[in-house]
């Protein structure tokens, strides 16, 4: 494919590319051919002392010129650079990376392969799978769950008991591989009051303090404004859907009324992104092991 | 004032002189708050003066107050001098002056505010790039009217290279900042994609190229031959790294963005013309160099010699490096690592700062009516600190970046990485630390300077010197 919306942007590139290049050399001949007078002045001076010295050019100075020229113009010849030109030995940087890529996917792919054909449970408890998870999860996923894989706001605790998509072997598959949008809408039309109202039922699912007369009326809110429908009627979730249990002890932004309020109000968005096409199968497979278990303790 | 046509215009550039100082002060003291953030992240504090926003001041201020500065006061200078003339531009002269410092204020103040265009070296927004055109226009006006009144024929090397670095800076600013402004903080850039980070770049690239070589190269060709009080080694040498610079610096930029979305061609141009400015840049360390054989003796006890040679040997070892560093699979390794900012520093502390520490110094005494600096022995020990600062610096930075780009490549045999990120930076640490050290010991070489410059200042007298006439043989 062109980089060039014509082919007279490819002719300017050539053409001032080398002319530039050749400007240094004809340059470097042009002075080189002056007369010089070694140890003598060129006769000029400015501001009572300054003078110019009429010494040549150093020798090896304008051969490292020279050089630096001729390499130029046999790296243009031998890799693209020449506007269209792809260089003689056909060299991009797009290939260097696929044959780089392909050699090193060919290189380790036996030890994944044996991998593939095993049951993700027995995988999980593979010593030598799981220091291979283990450097997976640190170069790819650490960034949001933290190298300790507890997470952070926003950003869910891989090491306890809760899933918010599932935590058999296939739903974590099903995770790192599709990824996972995660949607709580924005609930302001409810009004300042329902949603106290509705942060202190929520509050009072897992027994922290609240306020006893709003969270019974935030009860009949629950059920009213439709939070039944993803949180479920008793509060605890579906995974479906990716919607918390709301009456565990897990926060994923924050348990404050404050934090609630904030979550009803504008809601949240969240996204794990999808990891097939960039790591492939036999990586993911690795990842949902590890990640398997790290759950299991 | 009496006889305006008899003297020379000092007064600005004793103003600039003196605002080099102090700017250099203010951008490297906030060098090393950045520097000291680095190692204890606990620094940062609220989001005025957090890193992020910190950075570009530090570069804004180092570059355009402390370097411009150190541009404008030698420039105008030499070219009275050298064109044997006054200034010309009336109240464009002033305004250059008082223009550039509100541009440097109002950068203090909009930077840590946040108010940014984003663009690295060009993050002021555009009513301040407004006025940065305006000064520098004015700046153009007032060199190239003086060099059109010069009494001499032929003009001086030196200022070759001032024009140059007028002409291309006004160039890069005018293109690399055209945006679409949306309100008086904000505006967007008028690139986008791949075509803006090659703007940028083309941009950065030059801003190092002429602003931060060729205008000091200028300084270089008034003030070592100047002070060695010897003749420019060979006037061959400079036409020809003169235009040989010219030609290939603009080329250059695509080397920052190797192994990117940049189309290869661009990329291979890019990395040819790095190569091919070896030479050229050495053309200036040679000539500046040589300048001084059969003079070496007075490097013992000259500082001032002392901190314009020193100066052009970083000159000559970074742009070594340069070149090398611009080769792709050299690039690899170095990309993206703090080998990057170690060449930055050693080509702006060895080069840029010291050749300027060195011309002020010459300046000083001169601008203020006395025959040398207040204490010369404490210009000697400025050098050493300064010397020693910038060692700290480029080794700390050199062992960090190879570090951290061989962590960054290091694969396990399943073909996982060896390292995760983070044990870079941890082991980066101790070398931060070093590196901040060296800011530090740079920093107080600056102090040193300004308490050398206030006593020197002190009992001064500020008379215009007499415009000297032009050789008899130099018709």
């Amino acid at each position: 494919m062109s980089d060039f919306v014509n082919d007279f942007w490819n002719l300017y590139v050539i053409v001032i590319v080398l002319a530039s290049i050749l400007a240094c050399a004809v340059l470097l001949i042009v002075q080189g051919k002056a007369t010089f007078t070694p140890g003598k002045t060129m006769g000029h001076v400015w501001d009572e002392t300054l003078e110019e010295y009429n010494n040549p050019m150093p020798k090896w100075w304008s051969w490292m010129f020279v050089i630096t020229v001729v390499f130029a113009l046999v790296y243009l010849a031998l890799y693209p650079g020449l506007g269209n030109f792809k260089g003689m030995l056909g060299w991009t940087s797009v290939g260097q990376h696929k044959v780089e890529v392909d050699t090193m996917d060919a290189k380790v792919k036996p030890l994944y392969d044996k991998y593939m054909a095993m049951d993700l449970k027995a995988v999980s408890a593979d010593k030598t799978a799981m220091e291979m998870g283990k450097r997976l999860y640190l170069t790819y996923c650490m960034q949001c769950h933290g190298a300790d894989a507890r997470g952070a706001k926003g950003f869910p605790n891989l090491t306890d008991a809760d899933w918010q998509w599932g935590g058999q072997p296939e739903q974590i598959v099903e995770t790192i591989t599709g990824g996972r949008m995660g949607v709580m809408p924005p609930h302001a039309q409810l009004g300042g009051e329902t949603i106290k109202d509705l942060a202190n039922y929520v509050r009072s699912l897992s027994g922290l303090p609240n306020d006893s007369v709003r969270a019974t009326k935030g009860q009949a809110a629950f059920t009213e404004a439709g939070c039944i429908g993803c949180h479920g009627a008793d509060g605890t979730g579906m995974q479906a859907l990716g919607a918390p249990n709301l009456t565990d002890k897990v926060w994923l932004y924050g348990s404050s009324e404050a934090v609630i309020t904030e979550t009803i109000t504008n809601g949240r968005q969240n996204k794990m992104p999808a990891w097939k096409d960039f790591l492939g199968e036999a990586k993911v497979r690795l990842l949902s092991a590890y990640v398997l278990s790290l759950g299991a303790k | 004032m009496s006889g305006t046509q008899t003297t020379y215009n000092d007064k600005v550039v004793r103003q600039f002189a003196v605002m080099t100082v102090i700017w250099g002060i203010v951008g490297m003291l906030v060098g090393v708050i950045i520097a000291a953030q680095l190692v204890w992240p606990e620094l940062n504090i609220g989001p005025w003066l957090t890193y992020g926003r910190l950075r570009p001041l530090h570069t804004n201020a180092v570059i355009f107050a402390f370097g411009g500065c150190a541009l404008f006061a030698t420039s105008y200078w030499c070219v009275q001098r050298t064109g044997h003339t006054r200034l010309w531009g009336g109240p464009l002269i002033p305004f250059t002056f008082w223009g550039w410092q509100i541009v440097i204020l109002l950068a203090a103040i909009t930077l840590p505010l946040g108010i940014t265009s984003g663009k690295e070296y060009a993050e002021l927004e555009w009513p301040i790039d407004i006025l940065i055109t305006l000064v520098w226009v004015s700046y153009g006006l007032v060199f190239f009217g003086t060099i059109a009144k010069r009494t001499v024929s032929h003009i001086y090397v030196a200022n070759w290279f001032f024009g140059s670095m007028i002409i291309a800076v006004a160039l890069l600013h005018l293109v690399n900042s055209a945006a679409v402004p949306v309100s008086l903080t904000r505006s967007f850039s008028v690139y986008s994609g791949v075509q803006d980070a090659m703007i940028q770049w083309w941009y950065g690239h030059n801003a190092v190229g002429f602003f931060l070589t060729a205008g000091f190269l200028g300084m270089m060709y008034y003030f070592v031959p100047k002070q060695a009080g010897r003749p420019v080694y060979s006037y061959r040498l400079s036409v020809v790294h003169f235009w040989a610079l010219i030609f290939t610096y603009m080329w250059a930029g695509p080397h920052h963005l190797h192994y990117t979305a940049l189309p290869d061609w661009t990329q291979s141009v890019g990395m040819v013309f790095s190569l091919i400015l070896l030479a050229p840049s050495w053309g200036g360390m040679i000539n500046g160099i040589m300048t001084l054989s059969g003079a070496w003796h007075k490097l013992r006890d000259d500082p001032i010699l002392k901190f314009l040679i020193t100066s052009l040997s970083f000159y000559g070892m970074s742009t070594f490096e340069g070149p090398m560093m611009s080769i792709k699979t050299v690039n690899a390794l170095s990309h993206y690592t703090d080998w990057t900012v170690g060449h930055v520093h050693s080509g702006a502390l060895g080069w840029v700062a010291m050749v300027s520490i060195g011309s002020i110094y010459y300046l000083l005494p001169k601008l203020f009516g006395k025959t040398e600096m207040y204490s010369t022995k404490l210009v000697t020990t400025h050098f050493w600190i300064a010397t020693i600062g910038t060692v700290l610096y480029i080794a700390s930075m050199w062992i960090a970046g190879v570090m951290q780009g061989l962590m960054w490549r290091a694969v396990n045999a399943d073909g996982t990485l060896a390292y995760a990120f983070v044990e870079g930076v941890k082991g980066s640490y101790p070398f931060w630390a070093i590196r901040w050290l060296g800011g530090v010991l740079f920093l107080s070489g600056m102090l040193l300077m300004a308490y050398n410059m206030f006593k020197t200042m002190a009992g001064g007298n500020t008379k215009d010197a007499p415009v000297i006439a032009p050789a008899a043989h130099h018709a």
